[in-house]
């Protein structure tokens, strides 16, 4: 315990404040040993001091069942609006087309290809959005998460040159910088899906727009090629290798400039982690071409597959998804049954409690007149 | 959780370091002035300490190490240096910053904290240190600092001013050789006690005269008894023997005490620097922990507990996972060259590691600094507390402790002293008895002083010669002294302007009696004492010993001799210890009386003479002489002394003075009885005033049986211990045996259908607690102890200061361990309030000694109303909840991210990122917890403390039961469950924006932390019940800061970041308005059971009461033992806050 040894302390000498609080506590007094008479210090500030009854909680109750359930509804409704359909063409099932892909390794040569027959019941009106799906992919673990080097793929030409350590085991191959560096970007998805609509055995080949899948802020900001004196992509990662995956360097990606290098979309959608291991990643556009005609009618549809992805080594699946999209995202039932169980269970409480509420209240009344 | 070296250790292990090898044993030879004592001997200079007080526990370039280990002593922040340093070792899935962080922003506050502290010491130590004295050096005075002054220095001191040490009093400006002392500041008794320097220095009144001095001075090595001193003087004259004298307290001027009255004395460092008396007495007290302290580390165990089995679950999951080859290294997640070179058990072990690292969250780092800043800050509030500010002493509560505040709401026991603490210590003398003869005094004032016509009333009278005898004695028997005013004219003293001092109000009383029946003290004048008679003379006795009052003793005695030469003896004490000591045929009549007295509530004393010869009185000088110039035992042969000369004496009277209880106190008891306390007073006053005293304090109803362990009671003194036996075993029958077996429901209620008390004295409890080897009754303790808890209120008189302090530790110490509490004022007090869980003081009359050892000080006992039943439940409600509240927020926060593994293949991957498990804990969550630790008032202050009843509610550690824990665990678990699972299922379709672009990982525990923080922030403002606009601008506000350092965060590509995870995260997330959906619902689901139940009790509580309280709706309160409440008190409730304040009333009455 500290000590005072006050010599102004004479008169008043208790006040050597032992230690912690006490020396402060009396203090601050000053000279007027008298407290102060503020709201503060008496603990009398002006205080809201709600009580949760029944009386207060019970139409709260009301008021959100009947505010949460025409949400579920709504939710719900919308959500089973949403058109989507979906196509594993992992091809493990032997009658599948694409089973004999099944094993085909990274640098198979010529690429595997498959072709999947569908049909769809329903027209899809409004744009329609093409997912891939992978399952038991765990792009969220951790070894994997922190596997890339973000001042690379931000343009930094030191970074480029020497990533991150955290690439490991994908950093250098052949002694030369890897770009992009890093287990997530080595294990780009490289399928190449393609689709027809057939239309009296016709194949007529559906536009896919590769732009405008990943976000505004990534593919402006947070991805930027390395930054030199010229254009040529080429020259700009000099000094670099492929990730080994890769049948082609980064910069060889897309023929389009803006689409090229690190700020391919493709690579971009890639590189977000995904949360689950089964999960699903933009890969096109399908928009609407005319008011007249729905994005993709019903009927015939074909699916060319160039097969590059192996995912059965680790019990992996590969989905192809078309959905239309809602104000609320994809096709989701989670949120709308949610919100109508939520609000019902409210409504129904407020129901029993009003009831116990009335018949409490009641005998309360009543036995208070002997009193 | 502190492995303390106590600070008593280090204190002592510096003054052995101080007074060097030899010996805290045997005596010290003081040279004064450094001078030989002859030519022959050479001075050998001694070595004691300098004269440098040190206080302060750091020095500038030991404070950083030091500090350091010993707040890594504190096994919390020696867990999370380990946490860190595993952090920075092994590869771990968050960064080092992120527990580091935490753990040095605590470390640094409290650095800084306990630096500003030491900062503080250092400035008052060089205020010491550096003030400038004067030593007198080879007839020269010589200015220096006190620190300078070494043992043998001889000082000067003038009026006002505070010795630098402990000195001995050579020599005063005055003539007789006497100094005026205050010791306000170390004991607080501001009366001034008289000091004597010996005869034979007196005369240096120079520094000339002084420097001549050639003497030695032997006395006893420091020892922290501030009234105890022994020593011996030896002055030597040139051609002379040298003189011995005996030295005593009276000759030791104590540092810290201040010199007044009185121009300038000389005096010889005797100990200086940590040697002196002041500074062993500050020896820390020990340091007491409440029972929330003790909680908080249970439940630190469980979480311990949880934290280890989580990671044991994970990493052996993520083992049997791994099992599977493809999954424990697919093609596109390759180890590293180093992964797969580390052995499989140091891999388990490094993971499990991680797991910790990752999971350690769960236990608060934040959690010690906010109970620690809410304990500091709250104890502030009862030193504002203007209710408990008293207008008399002008002062208000104070709190020397800060650790206890939650104590308050605890107590179980409370131990309170009579005199001065249930009655006010201020004494009117009211009747007084000479020779069995009644005489009661009025109270209007006395014009004359004649005895025949005042207004005084006799009932029959005793010989005028006996009467006279009788006031001369109260004259004459005392140690009072005048406070002269300012300006004395000549020896007549302005009645006006003199005030009487003592340190006994009992003897100011009776001084002041004595001039009501006509006898003025007049004061002291050299070794006389005046005294003017009922014919106006004056009339002087030479003061020649006084036999001082000692509480063993229990009597003072004045030797005086009178001018016609007669030496007389009086004395005046308890009656218990004069009447043995006087002619047994003189006792009766003086006894009815006295007992008479007594059971009115009075104080009694006897007053006795005796006549002394010539011969005796010098055998009897001769004797105290020899027995004043020991230097050992000095005490106990004074003791045998007075003894052998307090014996046959003639018995004149016995007076009776009044202690008037303290306002409130009645009131006070019974509220604190009614709140289920027990209240035990411990007085070393007689039993029949205490049993008076306690049955107008109401501690003693009409209707409660009491039970008696007395001297009185057990009889005759042979068989003593044989009725002892029976009378406890009888009782025991009465209360143990017979009580109905539901005693444990009964054990706080407050209707008991017969109310027993127990009176015992300190005898009788001597014999209980220290049985004679006898066997058989060594179980008394056992069965008193039973008895006494069954009993509602106990009384114990005539206890030793020693005695109060064993019945609190053996209280302290039954079964349950209760919380005791200790109240007192004086001196005798402060054993019991150190032993006490919590000790209070009175700031009372008998000095500061109290105050000074207590955890909390307040001016009078109704303060303790409030004090507990207020401040004490409020502290309590605030803690217990900020302790739940802190183990629940980290215990959802953590669990989604336990969750995760099962979903991420046991990787470590954390679900938030490192800024949002660093800030949780320090921005996102903390501040309103600690406002709403502060600020909380679940029940209004008035309802509190005029409904005693509430109390009960918290009593047992109510809140911090396993129940109320189990809950809070649940609720988390449930919360973290809802958290996690319902964004699971949100992702089930990852792409929630209505382009169709998708959210990853970061996003997804972007989500789960938002409804984290949000929920966790509303439950506690569903517990708010009190919400002033500090609260609404720290929970609002947390939760605007909350969203603001998200995009803040999100907004920037930071360049020292390695990865960018959150780039523009939480901006995306927002404009998704699923996730806004999901948002809502999720944290609506989260504190939807919360809402219910408190509904639902709400209900039931009402159903069960017709009381118009909002009462708190925390599950953890105690669900009242029966639904009765009396319906006066609710009306005088209601009525009080009318009164009080209007503006809450519409709120109570609503329900």
């Amino acid at each position: 315990m500290a000590v005072n040894y006050n010599a102004k302390e004479e008169a008043d000498g208790h006040t050597s404040g032992v230690g912690v609080a006490g020396g402060g506590a009396a203090g601050g007094a000053g000279k007027s040993r008298k407290p102060d008479n503020t709201a503060f210090k008496q603990q009398r500030l002006p205080a809201w001091q709600p009580i949760l009854t029944a009386g207060t909680v019970l139409p709260a109750f009301f008021i959100i069942g009947l505010i949460f359930i025409p949400i579920g509804i709504g939710i719900f409704v919308t959500s089973n609006n949403i058109r989507e359909y979906e196509i594993d063409y992992t091809g493990t099932d032997s009658s599948s087309p694409c089973n004999k892909c099944l094993n085909v390794s990274w640098n198979s040569t010529p690429p595997c290809t498959c072709t999947i027959n569908f049909t769809l019941d329903q027209p899809f009106e409004t744009n329609v959005f093409m997912y891939y799906g992978l399952s038991n992919f765990y792009q969220n673990h951790r070894r994997y998460v922190k596997s890339r080097d973000d001042s690379q793929l931000n343009g930094d030409n030191s970074s480029l040159l020497n990533p991150s350590k955290e690439c490991e085991p994908y950093r250098t191959s052949e002694n030369k910088p890897i770009a992009p560096c890093g287990a997530i970007a080595n294990s780009m998805f490289n399928d190449t899906l393609e689709l027809f609509h057939i239309d009296n055995e016709t194949r007529i080949p559906i536009t896919l727009n590769k732009k405008g899948i990943a976000w505004w802020t990534d593919k402006n900001v947070k991805f930027r090629n390395p930054f030199g004196t010229t254009n040529n992509l080429t020259a700009l990662f000099q000094g670099t290798t492929k990730p080994v995956n890769w049948p082609k360097p980064v910069y060889m990606l897309d023929s389009e400039q803006d689409n090229n290098g690190f700020i391919n979309e493709d690579f971009i959608v890639w590189m977000r982690t995904a949360a689950l291991p089964t999960f699903r990643k933009l890969y096109r556009l399908i928009e609407r071409k005319n008011n007249l005609q729905p994005t993709l009618q019903a009927g015939k549809y074909s699916l060319d597959i160039t097969y590059n992805y192996p995912v059965y080594s680790f019990d992996g699946r590969k989905r192809m998804i078309l959905s239309t999209i809602s104000w609320m995202g994809g096709k989701n039932p989670f949120l709308g049954i949610a919100y109508i169980t939520v609000g019902s269970i409210c409504f129904f409480l407020g129901v029993v409690l009003l009831v116990i509420h009335h018949k409490y209240g009641n005998r309360n009344n009543s036995a208070d007149i002997p009193n | 959780m502190e492995f303390s070296i106590n600070q008593e250790i280090w204190l002592r292990l510096w003054s052995i370091w101080c007074a060097g090898e030899e010996k805290r044993v045997g005596t010290r030879t003081v040279f004064v002035g450094h001078r030989p004592v002859s030519e022959t001997d050479a001075y050998v200079e001694q070595k004691f300490c300098d004269n440098r007080i040190v206080s302060s526990k750091y020095t500038v370039w030991n404070f950083l190490p030091k500090n350091l280990f010993e707040q890594f002593r504190r096994i919390a922040n020696f867990y999370f240096l380990i946490i860190f340093l595993v952090q920075v070792i092994v590869d771990t899935p968050t960064s080092p910053v992120t527990s580091g962080l935490p753990l040095f922003f605590v470390i640094i506050v409290t650095a800084i904290k306990q630096g500003y502290e030491d900062w503080l010491r250092h400035r008052a130590d060089k205020e010491v240190n550096k003030s400038s004295v004067f030593i007198v050096e080879n007839a020269k005075q010589v200015k220096k600092h006190s620190e300078k002054i070494k043992v043998g220095d001889i000082v000067e001191v003038k009026a006002d001013e505070t010795f630098p040490c402990d000195l001995i009093f050579l020599a005063s400006s005055n003539d007789d050789g006497t100094c005026y002392v205050t010791t306000a500041s170390l004991d607080g008794e501001s009366n001034f006690k008289t000091h004597y320097a010996v005869r034979d220095t007196t005369g240096l009144r120079t520094d000339n005269d002084i420097d001549s001095l050639t003497a030695t001075i032997e006395c006893e090595q420091p020892q922290p008894d501030l009234y105890k001193f022994v020593g011996r003087i030896n002055v030597y004259r040139s051609n002379q023997e040298p003189v011995a004298r005996s030295l005593g307290p009276e000759n030791l001027l104590l540092k810290g005490s201040t010199l007044k009255n009185t121009k300038t004395i000389y005096g010889v460092a005797v100990y200086t620097g940590m040697e002196t008396k002041m500074a062993l007495n500050y020896q820390g007290k020990s340091q007491k922990r409440s029972a929330v302290e003790k909680s908080i580390n249970a439940f630190l165990i469980v979480y311990l507990c949880i934290l280890v089995s989580k990671a044991t679950v994970c990493t052996t999951l993520k083992y049997i996972w791994q099992n599977n080859p493809f999954n424990d290294e697919p093609w596109y997640n390759q180890k590293t060259k180093k992964e797969k070179e580390t052995f499989k058990i140091l891999r388990m072990f490094t993971d499990f590691l991680s797991f910790m690292v990752l999971f350690n969250f769960i236990i608060p780092v934040s959690m010690y600094v906010t109970v620690e800043m809410q304990k500091f800050l709250g104890s502030f509030f009862i030193a504002w507390d203007k209710e408990m500010y008293d207008e008399e002493i002008k002062e208000g509560a104070l709190v020397n402790t800060s650790d206890l505040n939650e104590e308050l709401g605890q107590v179980e026991y409370v131990f309170t002293d009579k005199t001065g603490t249930l009655t006010e210590n201020s004494m009117k003398f009211i009747e007084c008895c000479i020779d069995g003869h009644k005489y009661k005094g009025g109270i209007s004032e006395v014009d004359g002083f004649s005895h025949t016509d005042g207004p005084l009333k006799y009932y029959g009278k005793a010989e005028k010669c006996r009467e006279e005898l009788f006031l001369r004695a109260l004259c004459l028997c005392h140690t009072v002294q005048i406070k002269e005013g300012d300006n004395v004219d000549g020896l007549i003293v302005n009645q006006e302007r003199s005030t009487y001092i003592s340190s006994s109000p009992d003897e100011i009383a009776l001084v002041k009696g004595a001039k009501k029946y006509g006898f003025t003290f007049l004061g002291h004048e050299a070794d006389f004492m005046k005294v003017q008679n009922q014919k106006n003379e004056i009339e002087k006795y030479q003061l020649l010993h006084v036999l001082n009052f000692d509480p063993v003793r229990r009597r003072m005695s004045v030797i005086v001799k009178t001018s016609t030469g007669k030496f007389l003896l009086f004395c005046k004490g308890a009656d218990s210890s004069i009447f043995p000591r006087v002619q047994q045929d003189e006792i009766h009549q003086t006894k009815v009386h006295v007992e008479r007295n007594a059971m009115d509530g009075y104080r009694t004393l006897c007053v006795a003479f005796k006549e002394l010869t010539q011969e005796d009185y010098k055998k009897m000088n001769e004797q105290l002489s020899e027995a004043k110039m020991a230097l050992q035992d000095r005490e106990e042969k004074m003791a045998r002394i007075f003894d052998d000369i307090e014996t046959d004496m003639h018995l004149i009277g016995a007076t009776a003075v009044e202690d008037r209880l303290q306002e409130h106190a009645a009131e006070t008891i019974e509220a604190l009885q009614t709140a289920g306390m027990k209240v035990w007073v411990l007085t070393g006053d007689k039993m029949e005033t205490a049993k008076s005293t306690c049955y107008a304090s109401r501690l003693f109803q009409t209707n409660t049986e009491l039970l008696e362990l007395t001297t009185k009671a057990m009889g005759d003194s042979d068989r003593k211990e044989d009725r002892l036996h029976e009378l406890l075993l009888e009782y025991h029958k009465k209360l143990v045996q017979d009580f109905p077996k539901n005693s444990g429901k009964l054990k706080r209620s407050w209707t008991v259908s017969q109310e027993y008390g127990l009176i015992i004295d300190g005898s009788t409890l001597s014999l209980i607690l220290n049985p004679s080897q006898d066997s058989s009754s060594s179980n008394y303790k056992s069965i008193f102890l039973q008895i006494c808890l069954k009993c509602t209120a106990v009384l114990c008189c005539r206890m030793a200061p020693l005695q109060k302090a064993q019945i609190v530790r053996m209280v302290k110490n039954t079964k349950g361990n209760p919380i005791t509490l200790s109240i007192g004022d004086g001196a005798n007090d402060v054993s019991m309030i150190l032993e006490a869980h919590v000790g209070i003081g009175i700031k009372g009359k008998e000095g500061r000694q109290a105050a000074r050892n207590s955890d909390y000080a307040v001016p009078r006992f109704k303060h303790l109303r409030k004090l507990l039943l207020a401040h004490g439940h409020l502290y309590y409600v605030r803690i217990a909840h900020l302790v739940q509240y802190f183990f629940y927020k980290n215990l959802c926060f953590i669990l989604p991210q336990f969750l995760y593994q099962f979903f991420c293949g046991f990787s470590q991957q954390p679900l938030y990122d490192a800024a949002y498990l660093t800030m949780y804990n320090i921005c996102f969550t903390s501040l309103p917890i600690l406002a709403y630790s502060l600020l909380e008032q679940h029940i209004n202050i008035e309802t509190l403390t005029s409904d005693p009843r509430l109390y009960m509610k918290i009593s047992d550690n109510a809140m911090l039961q396993w129940k109320p824990f189990l809950y809070w665990t649940f609720l988390g678990a449930f919360e973290g469950l809802v958290f996690f699972f319902g964004v699971y299922f949100l992702f089930q379709n990852s792409s929630l924006e209505d382009n169709g672009k998708v959210f990853g990982n970061w996003t997804f525990g972007t989500i789960v932390f938002t409804i984290l923080v949000f929920t966790v922030t509303l439950k506690l403002a569903l517990d708010t019940r009190f919400w002033t606009w500090m609260n609404h601008l720290v929970i609002w506000g947390s939760l605007a800061f909350y969203v603001f350092f998200s995009f803040f965060w999100g907004g920037i590509i930071w360049p020292f970041l390695k990865q960018q995870r959150m780039y523009f995260v939480f901006a995306h997330m927002v404009t998704s308005l699923s996730t806004w959906l999901a948002i809502v619902l999720l944290i609506f689901i989260s504190l939807f059971p919360e809402i219910l139940l408190v509904v639902f009790k709400n209900a039931k509580r009402k159903n069960h009461q017709t009381v118009p309280f909002s009462l708190p709706m925390l599950l953890s309160y105690k669900p009242m033992e029966n639904g009765y409440i009396s319906e006066m008190k609710i009306e005088d409730a209601v009525t009080n806050f009318t009164q009080r304040c209007h503006l809450r009333i519409p709120q109570m009455q609503q329900l």
